[in-house]
């Protein structure tokens, strides 16, 4: 599977050096090495979701009793969770790292990941959540150190998309 | 039994408790009984409380936390059901008001009017120690055997479809919000 264990690595350790001590999860290709890497972490408690939206309670949930987290989800994951983030963290001022996996854009293979490619950034957009993609593996510490500024200081959730020049190790 | 009832029954057992409660009659009924510093009502997001509950009792595992949900949000996110199970933490009490009813926008019939019972549900799903009880005496019963438990448990209490004529309240939700934060920072 070339999804890439070395960028998995780097974004693990950043999440790492910015004090996330919970991420919540549901698995997808892009993301298996992030969710095992988290699950042998043990300093990181790694809860595994039914689905995305549950997610966004957990992290609430942490951020007021003091822990950092971390969401790890597809961008359906992200369309599925949409009402939490709207009336649960936006409503509440809640800072939320959401790492998000860019599917369904430009190289993708798959047929059903097609429209959630096309539809994921203006979503965020009209969700007015500060976003920036991942791409350049040299930049990741310093990106997701940006995001997590960013979301502590406006108490509100913030968007990393993961893409596939950054996950993906094409042949 | 009505919620009130209910709510009014265990209130002195919610001290040293973090208290999350979903939005509506719930929320509305606890405010009237009496604001506490330790209560959080999660006025939207219908179907995460319970999901709020595991985040704040796997992050202070030594405070107990009860959430008072009902059946309309729990049908909402049953997967949720499923994760507190997996993880089980131990000072998580998960109260199901289920009064057969989304009550708070006109009354309309849920699932557990027609068949649906929650504390199996709860128990299929894996929670250790459910149960579903209809009196008073028996919520309150079930509700101090939870908390000397040491155990996840869902307790699904069967209440009238009555509450509140209103629902919003002189709290704002942000005051509560930072209120029940500090009230965590400070345990």
């Amino acid at each position: 599977m070339p999804v890439s264990t070395a960028n998995s690595q780097i974004i693990f350790d950043a999440l790492k050096a910015n004090g996330v001590r919970l991420i919540s999860a549901l698995p997808e290709t892009w993301l298996v090495h992030l969710i095992r890497l988290a699950d042998a972490d043990p300093d990181v408690t790694l809860v595994r979701l039914a689905k995305e939206e549950e997610g966004v309670g957990i992290s609430m949930g942490a951020h007021l009793a003091g822990v950092k987290s971390a969401m790890l989800m597809q961008n359906h994951g992200f369309l599925a969770a949409i009402n939490g983030i709207v009336s649960g963290a936006q409503l509440y001022r809640i800072p939320l790292l959401m790492l998000i996996s860019d599917r369904g854009t430009f190289g993708e293979r798959d047929p059903w990941q097609t429209e959630g490619g096309a539809v994921t950034e203006s979503v965020l957009s009209a969700l007015r959540i500060p976003t920036m993609r991942l791409s350049n593996p040299a930049r990741v510490a310093y990106q997701v150190r940006q995001a997590q500024t960013l979301a502590s200081a406006s108490n509100k959730p913030v968007a990393l998309l993961l893409t596939r020049d950054l996950m993906w190790e094409d042949a | 039994m009505t919620r009130i009832e209910a709510l009014r029954a265990v209130y002195d057992r919610l001290d040293g408790s973090a208290v999350v409660t979903i939005m509506g009659a719930v929320a509305a009924e606890l405010q009237s009984i009496g604001h506490r510093p330790n209560f959080f009502y999660l006025q939207h997001a219908m179907g995460l409380a319970s999901s709020v509950g595991l985040g704040i009792a796997l992050s202070k595992p030594d405070v107990p936390v009860v959430v008072f949900d009902g059946d309309g949000s729990v049908l909402m996110n049953l997967g949720g059901l499923s994760t507190l199970a997996r993880y089980r933490p131990a000072n998580l009490l998960h109260v199901v008001f289920d009064n057969e009813s989304l009550l708070s926008v006109g009354g309309f019939p849920t699932a557990t009017g027609a068949g649906t019972r929650l504390a199996e549900v709860a128990a299929a799903a894996g929670v250790p120690r459910t149960a579903c009880v209809t009196t008073i005496d028996e919520f309150v019963k079930a509700f101090a055997a939870a908390q000397q438990a040491k155990d996840l448990t869902t307790l699904v209490a069967k209440v009238d479809a009555v509450g509140p004529s209103a629902f919003v309240t002189d709290l704002g939700l942000l005051e509560n919000r930072f209120q029940f934060q500090r009230y965590l920072q400070s345990r």
